[in-house]
């Protein structure tokens, strides 16, 4: 049967200001009633032209930028940022702070997934998902808060190991958190995991193969739901994370659904890891011999972490002057955002509000 | 003229101008209980516990600038909310709080409501569309479809009711109740349970309440049919929105619940316990329960007012009313814990639910209902 009828496109502006696109997306969808024919992503409502910031300012000073970024996971920015430094001065941080910075940046991982986990279920229409994310979320900020009195952009990491000891609560704290935390994940999968709506909702939305994922350099646990075994913290461990004892989730739907369960997994992962890590907390320094003006030999690092979003990289190139002669950032957001294009072609409007969700993305980074 | 003749304009009128401020304690009670689910205390500044929230938040859209969008159909754009509204209020006339105790007794009542929960579609239709904005567009095409699709459900399960109760009348349905000594809930051998679950589906996508809600679908729409509304005429869509959940609610009390008619009904000697204890009892534990929020003067008087029921003369005079009012709350406590633990269905899977599950059941469910009726 041919269609007689006139039909004319629509196109639909959404965002910068709205409520799902997490921060300053713009979004300009062409709609053919409510299936999505092309979309075309605009950023940089949030540019703030990080990168040339770096160029100007000494080594240390640049450090609480980074946490500007991904403001969601600052700890983890951070651990980056030190670790490249370290590595263009020739520095290593001592085994103590290693092992801190691996528990601060796996209760920011929890905290990260946690925001993501509230706003996209949000996104779907299940407000109270959020409620409860938000509440456990508030647990690890104190934590935080307490260790270095910043709850956001918390800059807990010197280049060379660490500015301060722990306090005297921390380790009672974080033991409180993790025993109450599992099973709080474990609610938050009775209240989702199979409820009819919500599976109906993700499954098959936003599909993603391993190929397509690698095409566009896509990382994190979307490349882990799509089936490829890739987590930096195993494939190039870096600050110790090679004694511990952990699996990397991997499942094979490439789909909003799979990506949802294996954010939940790697929620229970991170448990496990800080359950270790508070076991093995050697004693002895917290800071590394770093001279007080960093001027480093001529030469370029580029270093990468698992963030919570996916691959993290920092990429220094050392005039051997004070400043960096250029720092260029890789954010997971910004390389991942790039697929929403591929996914979103042939959905519904109610889709791509899906698949932003579970593409997880923070404007700061985006943008920077 | 004597006062049973008055007593339906009275009503009326009361109706009329009380519902608004009935309307935004609904609103105040639902944030509460949503709050309850959400681990969080809901409106706590506006009087103690948020108890004069409704009358902030209506002096606020009173007072609010009347925007109307760049070459927005004016005349449309002023109709729609009033349609809307005219549309709600209407369904008043039909419902039975008591045997006495309602505007008119009409043999199409039922069918005046859904005949009028048809109209409140322009409402939307006409809000969106006159909006002149792709948001209110979407959303007007969303509810459209939606109410026409979830009415068919809805028309055939009520049906199942009128083959039961062999009246229209919403009072007629009641009596027919009573007098088979059965809630219509658990009529024809218990077959009438699947007709309440399609009527209770199909009644929340009637009036777009979680996870129906896609005509305002918040985060893939902003705010659907109403997002160019403000002030005043955004506050007469939501009455109407909450009247209609109202009325929905009233409908399944008195055509599934009984209406009025305390449980077990017929059976003299639970007079007393069901119309004077039961009352006094529930009254004063729900003050007790109000106790932890420290709101002892309120509590204290509800407690106290819980024990006139105590007197015969009052319990006979209140009972209806009361079990009447209860029933309602239920079916709304139930709509507020469907928002609370749903995500919201897509579009396609509406259409999908309403028209390749819903309407299927409900045709069996009437068929079903026919043969055993029929023995």
């Amino acid at each position: 049967m041919t269609n007689h009828l006139e039909t004319s496109e629509m196109l639909l502006n959404m965002g910068p200001q709205h409520p799902s696109t997490h921060g300053v997306l713009r979004l300009v969808l062409k709609l053919d009633g409510e299936r999505v024919k092309a979309v075309e992503c605009v950023i940089g409502y949030l540019h703030r032209g990080v990168e040339k910031i770096g160029e100007n300012r000494t080594y240390m000073q640049f450090a609480p930028y980074v946490d500007r970024m991904d403001y969601i996971s600052a700890v983890s920015n951070g651990l980056g940022y030190c670790l490249a430094v370290e590595q263009l001065i020739g520095a290593e941080a001592p085994p103590r702070a290693q092992i801190v910075r691996v528990l601060f940046a796996e209760l920011n991982r929890i905290a990260s997934h946690l925001l993501w986990l509230g706003t996209s279920a949000l996104d779907l229409g299940a407000m109270t998902a959020l409620f409860y994310t938000m509440r456990e979320r508030e647990e690890v900020l104190k934590i935080f808060e307490n260790y270095c009195g910043a709850r956001l952009t918390t800059h807990a990491f010197r280049i060379g190991g660490l500015q301060y000891e722990l306090h005297d609560t921390f380790e009672a704290e974080t033991r409180a958190f993790s025993e109450m935390f599992k099973k709080r994940l474990d609610e938050y999968e009775k209240l989702l995991t199979k409820n009819p709506i919500w599976v109906e909702r993700l499954k098959g939305v936003g599909i993603l193969t391993a190929e397509e994922c690698k095409s566009y350099a896509v990382s994190g646990p979307m490349l882990r739901a799509a089936g490829v075994n890739w987590d930096l913290r195993k494939a190039q461990p870096y600050s110790g994370y090679e004694q511990f004892d952990f699996e990397i989730p991997v499942l094979h739907g490439a789909d909003s659904y799979d990506r949802y369960r294996i954010r939940i997994e790697e929620m229970r992962q991170s448990l496990r890891i800080i359950d270790q890590a508070l076991e093995r907390i050697p004693s002895g320094a917290i800071m590394a011999k770093v001279p007080k003006v960093l001027k480093p030999a001529p030469g370029e690092v580029y270093v990468s972490i698992e963030a919570p979003k996916g691959e993290l990289g920092y990429y220094i190139v050392s005039d051997g002057s004070l400043h960096p002669y250029r720092l260029r950032v890789r954010p997971p957001s910004f390389v991942n955002l790039a697929s929403l294009e591929k996914m979103a072609v042939g959905a519904l409007v109610a889709d791509v509000v899906a698949i932003i969700g579970t593409i997880d993305i923070v404007l700061g980074e985006v943008d920077r | 003229m004597t006062f049973e003749t008055l007593l339906p304009y009275l009503m009326a009128a009361i109706f009329a101008m009380a519902f608004p401020l009935v309307t935004g304690y609904l609103v105040l009670v639902e944030r509460k209980i949503l709050a309850d689910f959400q681990a969080r205390l809901g409106p706590m500044r506006v009087g103690p516990h948020g108890l004069l929230q409704p009358i902030a938040d209506a002096l606020k859209l009173i007072l609010k600038e009347d925007t109307v969008p760049k070459d927005a159909d004016k005349f449309l754009f002023y109709l729609a909310p009033l349609l809307s509204v005219v549309t709600a209020f209407g369904s008043f006339a039909v419902i039975p709080i008591s045997a006495t105790l309602r505007i008119a007794d009409l043999n199409i009542g039922l069918l005046l409501i859904s005949a009028l929960a048809a109209v409140g579609v322009f409402g939307i239709i006409l809000g969106g569309w006159s909006s002149n904005s792709n948001y209110s567009l979407l959303g007007a095409l969303r509810g459209a479809a939606q109410l026409i699709s979830y009415e068919v459900a809805l028309g055939l399960s009520l049906v199942t009711v009128v083959m039961l109760s062999g009246t229209l009348s919403m009072q007629g349905i009641v009596e027919a109740q009573f007098n088979q000594r059965i809630w219509f809930l658990f009529g024809n051998y218990g077959l009438m349970l699947l007709s309440f679950f399609i009527f209770l589906i199909a009644a929340v996508a009637e009036v777009n309440r979680a996870p129906f809600d896609l005509p305002e679908a918040e985060s893939e729409i902003v705010a659907g049919y109403h997002t160019e509304y403000s002030g005043f005429r955004w506050a007469l869509y939501m009455l109407a929105e909450y009247t209609n959940i109202f009325i929905i609610c009233a409908v399944a009390a008195t055509v599934f619940f009984g209406g009025w008619l305390r449980p077990f009904a017929n059976i003299e000697w639970l007079a007393y316990p069901m119309d004077a204890i039961f009352p006094a009892a529930l009254l004063f534990l729900s003050a007790w329960g109000c106790a932890r929020m420290k709101l002892f003067p309120f509590t204290a008087l509800l407690g106290i007012s819980g024990l006139v029921f105590l007197i015969p003369a009052v319990a006979t005079a209140l009972s209806a009313p009361f079990w009447f009012f209860l029933k309602v709350s239920a079916v709304f406590y139930v709509l507020i814990w469907f928002r609370a633990s749903w995500p919201r269905l897509r579009y396609d899977q509406l259409m999908d639910l309403g028209w390749k599950r819903l309407i299927p059941l409900a045709l069996g469910a009437l068929l079903a209902n026919a043969i055993i009726g029929m023995l």
